[in-house]
């Protein structure tokens, strides 16, 4: 595992600048999460890293070299578990396109099953899980890949909060047991606070690193810590950072297309259209 | 199976009773047969002439198997050709749709004159009223694929190939079955008229010599024949699809 260091990355989209300059570290074993307004480039921060988009400026370094493409797990906001496919074959998925054969990829996936909570489930199509088994599956199929970094985009959003906490918990665990390296987005303060390492706040678009705040509570993390001192002190120190007023007001010109940018809320999931039609097909 | 009874229930009691008010009609104000027969003498006069009519619905299911074969094999490739070129896309979907508007009608009696009564005019009408539906639902399938679930593939280290693979072309599927469902049907009324405008054998042509001795109760059979086909076949694409797809349907259920 070696150290990631992302460098002043910008990305217009058309005429939409996304990211101003996005800057980030992340050592091996660290946990850092991303967290600011609705639509300011999170996802386009991931899509970057990931491969799937370039970037206008900057750039993704791994021990100083120019990141390739197998540095970066992905998991997209939408579990996008395919409902042909057995939770198995899903978990496996990322194996067998990378060029495993099927009995292979399942044979690696399969351990896994347990420490996620899915045992039992190998043969389940996704519609037969609950919200916080399919993150899980979907988290499988990320980490099952093997790559350096985990690249989670708002894994819990879309669950109730009482899910949430328990795979917040669960995801605290299993980290520490594995010993991964994570990006994390999130919208939800406290989510932040309970996993990181350190919390990276950005502006609102186009994104620019606005304050990153060290989470100094001892690890492992449990419920316990939210109601002590340090903990509602990073809260709200975090609030403050994204509370505060564009850096520059008279740079920013108003995005007619827009309302003025929202604040962020403490527990919305990410509620962000993306450009040009949703085209999933499916429910 | 009690499910399918509870669905073919409703129609088969409104076919009863309707043949039963058309017994009656013809019974009642002594109808000649010619101008209307009544069911039973349907039933009777198809069954005195059974040897003919499947003598005759040979050659219609065979016409019907090598057309829809022939335009299952074009409208895949064409869809997947389409489905990987964005330039073919601009320019062979307005043809596809152009294709539509021509008028089988007078085109059929064409074909007849440039290709002879044998196979080939039979199956370019049914490749011509079949393709359409099949390459349409299949292009669309593929296109309806979230934008996420291909950049997933991506990230995993997949090209344009895997994302087609893994994610578009399971993803079409249920497209599939519902263009292989109104292309079937097509597909049957497409040889039944391709017939009757002229061929050595079969329901069409068989059809139309009927009609012109004024054995009304015959063309009556074929056409009771014809329809039991294009149900058999329509309920096979259930059975398939069932087999190729078995996800779809539970997933449905769950819905
Ligand atoms: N592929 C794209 N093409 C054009 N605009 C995009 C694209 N992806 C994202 N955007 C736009 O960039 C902005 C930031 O999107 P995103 O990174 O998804 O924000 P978030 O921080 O909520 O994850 C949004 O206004 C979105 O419409
Ligand atoms: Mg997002």
């Amino acid at each position: 595992m070696r150290e990631v260091r992302v460098e002043g990355l910008a990305k217009t989209y058309g005429t939409l600048p996304v990211l101003a300059d996005v800057s980030l570290r992340a050592a091996p074993g660290d946990f850092i999460s991303i967290i600011g307004p609705s639509g300011c480039g999170k996802s386009t921060l991931f899509n970057i890293l990931a491969g799937l988009a370039a970037p206008d400026a900057g750039q993704v370094l791994v021990d100083g070299a120019p990141a390739e493409g197998r540095t970066f797990g992905y998991m997209p906001q939408k579990d996008l578990l395919f409902p042909w496919r057995t939770i198995l074959d899903n978990a496996a998925l990322g194996l067998e396109v990378a060029g495993m054969r099927r009995r292979a990829a399942r044979d690696r996936a399969r351990p896994l099953f347990e420490p996620f909570g899915l045992a039992g489930f190998e043969r389940a199509h996704p519609f037969e899980l609950s919200g916080g088994m399919r993150q899980r599956a979907a988290l499988l199929r990320t980490v099952v890949q093997d790559r350096e970094v985990l690249l989670l985009d708002e894994p819990f959003g879309a669950l109730d909060s009482l899910t949430r906490t328990g795979m917040q918990e669960w995801l605290e665990g299993v980290r520490a047991r594995f010993g991964w390296t994570v990006l994390l987005i999130t919208h939800d303060i406290r989510e932040a606070v309970f996993l990181s390492d350190r919390v990276v706040v950005l502006g609102p678009r186009p994104a620019r690193v606005r304050r990153v705040v060290e989470i100094a509570l001892p690890r492992p993390r449990t419920v316990e810590m939210v109601t002590c001192p340090g903990f509602a002190a990073a809260e709200a120190e975090l609030l403050a950072a994204l509370r505060e007023p564009a850096v520059e007001p008279g740079l920013r010109e108003p995005d007619p297309r827009e309302p003025a940018q929202q604040e962020p809320e403490l527990r919305e999931p990410d509620g962000e259209v993306h450009a040009g039609p949703d085209r999933s097909g499916r429910p | 199976m009690r499910r399918a009874l509870a669905l073919a229930a409703p129609p088969l009691l409104v076919v009863a009773l309707l043949l039963g008010g058309w017994q009656w009609f013809v019974t009642v104000n002594d109808v000649r047969p010619q101008v209307l027969p009544s069911p039973l003498r349907v039933v009777e006069q198809g069954w005195e002439f059974r040897d003919v009519i499947w003598a005759n619905t040979v050659p219609t299911l065979q016409v019907t198997a090598v057309g829809f074969a022939v335009s299952l094999v074009l409208g895949w490739a064409l869809a997947i050709l389409v489905d990987f070129s964005p330039w073919l896309r601009r320019a062979l979907v307005p043809l596809l749709v152009a294709s539509q508007t021509l008028p089988i009608i007078a085109i059929a009696p064409l074909l007849i004159i440039w290709f002879g009564f044998g196979l080939l005019p039979k199956v370019v009408v049914i490749a011509l009223v079949t393709f359409f539906p099949i390459a349409i639902g299949l292009i669309e399938g593929f296109a309806s694929t979230d934008r996420e679930a291909s950049n997933l593939l991506r990230s995993m280290g997949g090209g344009r190939w895997k994302e087609f693979r893994y994610v578009r072309l399971p993803g079409a599927m249920p497209y599939f079955f519902t263009a292989l469902r109104i292309g079937i049907t097509y597909a049957v009324t497409g040889a039944i008229f391709a017939e009757y405008v002229g061929a050595r054998a079969g329901l069409g042509i068989f059809m139309n010599l009927q009609k012109n001795s004024f054995r009304t109760d015959l063309v009556l059979a074929a056409v009771v024949v014809t329809a039991t086909i294009s149900v058999v076949l329509f309920g096979l694409t259930y059975l398939v699809q069932r087999l190729v797809i078995p996800w779809h349907a539970k997933e449905r259920r769950r819905a």
